[in-house]
């Protein structure tokens, strides 16, 4: 009685707020609206220059419409314009970039799962400290390793390759990747797992028979955050390799920064827009993982 | 033989991970630390030289502008982002139509590299044909934007940009942590007669305090490492003004060869982020064990 009496007093005042707030809610959508905009306007002007000629974007504003479908700066940063020095585009580096990704995501994630699979099910005395010796390796500013990573990667002769890069994506991405597999397995029921050990079921058949198949969403995650990290990496890309073996975040950089004849903006928007686009598909059509990532695993920067 | 391999297995598996780490991170840290007590140049020496470099390095103009660099952008990265993203998580909060379109435009920009971002920003806010020009055309004539390349004002365009990248993390946080407190609350204090905006000032905002904690922490985070933005947007330029402490590590090791000075300055990024951290694990490592 007393809660359907409050209840009905609350829709009363919900009512009443209803129309006092009409003005609040116009604003609230102004507001909005307005950030909104401001969020999406870099990527309207990106769009938008690379399909103009040079002439129209000094003729017209940031804003304005493009004449037509024009696809040639597209076609120059992918490309380039066919002559021999200085010609720089984006296609081998972009390549660079897939061959780098792909090892580098499937061997921290597969890690990553072992190791949360091992701090999670096969706990053993002190197994909180080698976690914490684990997770402190997202904090570290990248600062303090890169002299002696140019070095070792030196040593190791893949220095200025991808194999190289692959190397240090992996490494400096195990501290994510078990942080994630070890915070989803934890709630995974750890009697399953006693009661598979008690029928003789060993280490490796629990993971692929017990876990694996209940681990979609986190692998899900943990790949697209790994993904995004490394396509959008530039430091150890920059520090470690140049050239050939550059991945695409350099290569963008460097075309901009190339300071030949005449400016370019709409070549070089065509090629940041390239550069982005791989990130910001996944981040369309999974960005409920991608948060979720993102928010567990967002101590690094 | 077979036993011992079956019983720790387990070990074997971790074994990697950990020594991964261990050298790569741990042992590498430690290689700065000692380095940064030498006079390496070119080629790192072993020789301990004492605290010359962390010397050396607080009497340079360009560290003592990159550290004052980076505590204007820091203190403005922080306001901005938290203040918009702690408005858009309000207002997305109020059963707003098109929720996860506004949500998606906010966010979007986190999917983004620092790279593409800065490229982007480079070219709109440059003088000659951005938004300068943008309103010069519209009729404003003596329009002036060039904090691009001024001096004075060229570490401000590096904020635009950041806040422009991560404040809809922040959305995405505040978001989550409103969505977790129980409707009840907010139903019980609005048939007490508080208004919305006490609901929020007086309720909601303060029951968001480990989101605020968290938040603090990713941002200063971010911006002690911020890099790639200012390679992209200014090269620390014009001249050394927008210079800050990660792009000052690079150079002074890769461009000047002062490998010694340059794993002092790396140290003392370690530090700052290690004050900040350290805190903070412990915190929610508190939390969790309380759980």
């Amino acid at each position: 009685m007393q809660d359907s009496l409050k209840s009905s007093s609350y829709q009363q005042l919900e009512q009443k707020s209803k129309y006092t707030n009409m003005f609040l809610r116009w604003f609230l959508y102004f507001i909005l609206i307005l950030f909104a905009s401001y969020f999406i306007f870099p990527l309207y002007v990106m769009v938008v220059t690379s399909l103009k000629t040079m002439e129209e974007i000094r003729q017209g504003t940031l804003l304005s419409w493009p004449s037509g479908l024009n696809l040639d700066s597209w076609a120059v940063a992918w490309g380039g314009r066919g002559y021999g020095a200085g010609d720089t585009f984006l296609r081998p580096y972009f390549w660079n970039s897939i061959k780098m990704v792909v090892p580098a995501v499937f061997f921290s994630t597969f890690i990553g799962a072992m190791t949360g699979y091992v701090l999670t099910k096969w706990r053993f005395k002190g197994d909180q400290w080698v976690f914490l010796f684990l997770l402190f390796g997202c904090f570290i500013p990248f600062q303090a390793i890169l002299l002696p990573m140019a070095r070792t990667l030196g040593v190791l002769g893949i220095s200025n390759s991808v194999v190289g890069l692959v190397l240090v994506h992996t490494v400096y991405g195990i501290p994510f990747t078990t942080l994630f597999f070890r915070n989803y397995y934890v709630s995974v029921p750890t009697e399953l797992v006693k009661a598979a050990r008690i029928d003789g079921a060993g280490f490796f058949k629990i993971f692929f028979k017990i876990l694996l198949p209940i681990s979609a969403p986190i692998i899900v995650v943990t790949v697209i955050w790994q993904f995004t990290q490394i396509w959008n990496d530039f430091l150890f890309g920059s520090t470690f390799s140049f050239g050939e073996a550059a991945p695409i975040q350099v290569a963008l950089n460097n075309m901009v920064l190339s300071s030949t004849s005449v400016k370019e903006y709409n070549v070089d928007m065509a090629s940041a827009i390239i550069a982005g686009i791989p990130t910001l598909i996944v981040y369309v059509l999974a960005g409920k993982y991608f948060i979720r990532g993102l928010t567990s695993g967002a101590v690094k920067g | 033989m077979f036993k011992w391999l079956e019983k720790n297995l387990p070990k074997i598996v971790m074994a990697p991970a950990v020594g991964l780490i261990g050298w790569f991170v741990y042992g590498f840290v430690l290689w700065t630390l000692y380095i940064s007590f030498t006079n390496s140049k070119i080629l790192p020496k072993y020789e301990l030289w004492g605290v010359g470099q962390y010397v050396k390095l607080w009497g340079s103009r360009k560290w003592l502008i990159a550290v004052d660099n980076l505590l204007i952008f820091t203190a403005l990265f922080l306001i901005f982002c938290i203040v918009i993203g702690i408005i858009l998580a309000i207002f997305l909060d109020q059963k707003i139509r098109a929720e996860g379109l506004l949500r998606t435009i906010y966010l979007y920009p986190m999917a983004l590299s620092f790279i593409v971002t800065g490229t982007a920003w480079k070219w709109i806010l440059n003088p000659t044909l951005g938004i300068q020009k943008m309103f010069r055309d519209w009729g404003f004539e003596n329009f002036t934007f060039d904090w691009l390349v001024d001096r004075e004002m060229a570490i401000y365009t590096i904020v635009i940009a950041g806040v422009w990248q991560s404040a809809g993390f922040v959305m995405a946080l505040f978001l989550a942590g409103l969505r977790s407190v129980e409707d009840e609350i907010v139903k019980a204090a609005k048939i007490d007669g508080a208004s919305l905006f006490t609901v929020y000032w007086k309720i909601l905002l303060p029951m968001m305090r480990p989101v605020f904690f968290t938040s603090f922490v990713i941002l200063v985070h971010i911006s002690i490492k911020s890099y790639d933005l200012i390679v992209a947007l200014t090269q620390g330029g014009p001249g050394i003004s927008t210079t800050m402490p990660a792009l000052y590590m690079t150079q002074t090791a890769f461009h000047k060869s002062q490998v010694g000075l340059s794993a002092a300055s790396a140290m003392m990024m370690f530090m700052a982020v290690a004050a900040v951290i350290i805190p903070y694990l412990y915190s929610e490592l508190r939390r969790e064990n309380a759980r």
